[in-house]
């Protein structure tokens, strides 16, 4: 059996992998004793979703959403350092 | 904030989000992407520098008044939907121009991307304008 064949198992299997921990990045989120657990959710599941996008241009070989995921991970960056500043701001809060 | 790892990495980021800002404007007619979407990224980048280091230094790097964007946007925006009414159409009509060059190849040129270079302008002054209001507040 060549590698190409297991392809599909393996898009497959890892979608599986990143659902799941996208439920658990959620359930932190919702739980998240302090607000830098809730930051961090946030940003691991904005990860999460740029690995989908990534798994989803393999499985289909649509490139209309790399774009989408480009932007994802530049923004993502930007939306953390904006939380982190907010909670410099008020650090009484952590 | 003062922290060098963001200050430094801000340098390098606007210039990624800027020309990817570009790349979704040009590529928006036929692809996701365009106007709006370019605007935003573009205005990001701005808000980058305005948490990295403050809102006078991103104000500097702008150059033009967020208020100035948005009304040129909007003659843009006007002048792209006055062009077919030159040539005996109804407003904001689409009008392509369509020209071979040696070095580009197949050139398109069209009224909507003026219109969207419009568009592009608007969000990015408006959205510039909110944040740095919200960030002088804090």
């Amino acid at each position: 059996m060549s590698g190409v064949e297991l392809i599909p198992y393996a898009i497959k299997g890892v979608n599986g992998l990143l659902y799941l921990s996208i439920i658990l990045a959620f359930y932190r989120l919702l739980k998240g004793p302090r607000l830098t657990d809730r930051v961090v959710a946030l940003d691991f599941i904005a990860t999460i979703v740029v690995g989908i996008i990534g798994l989803y241009t393999i499985e289909t070989g649509e490139f209309y959403y790399l774009k989408v995921a480009i932007v994802l991970a530049l923004l993502m960056f930007l939306g953390t350092v904006a939380m982190a500043f907010f909670v410099e701001k008020r650090e009484d809060d952590l | 904030m003062h922290s060098i790892i963001l200050r430094t990495a801000t340098v390098f980021l606007k210039y990624l989000l800027l020309v990817f800002s570009v790349y979704l404007l040009l590529g928006g007619h036929n692809e996701p992407g365009g106007g709006f979407v370019g605007g935003l990224v573009a205005a990001s980048a701005f808000i980058l520098f305005a948490i990295a280091y403050n809102v006078e230094e991103a104000r500097k790097r702008l150059r033009i008044e967020p208020a100035v964007l948005i009304g040129i946007g909007l003659l843009t925006a006007l002048f792209s939907g006055l062009i077919p009414v030159i040539l005996n159409k109804s407003f904001l009509t689409g009008v392509w121009f369509h020209g071979h060059s040696e070095i580009f190849g197949d050139i398109h040129i069209g009224s909507p991307l003026f219109f969207d270079v419009g568009v592009y302008l608007v969000v990015l002054g408006v959205t510039v304008k909110i944040i740095f209001s919200l960030l002088e507040e804090v």
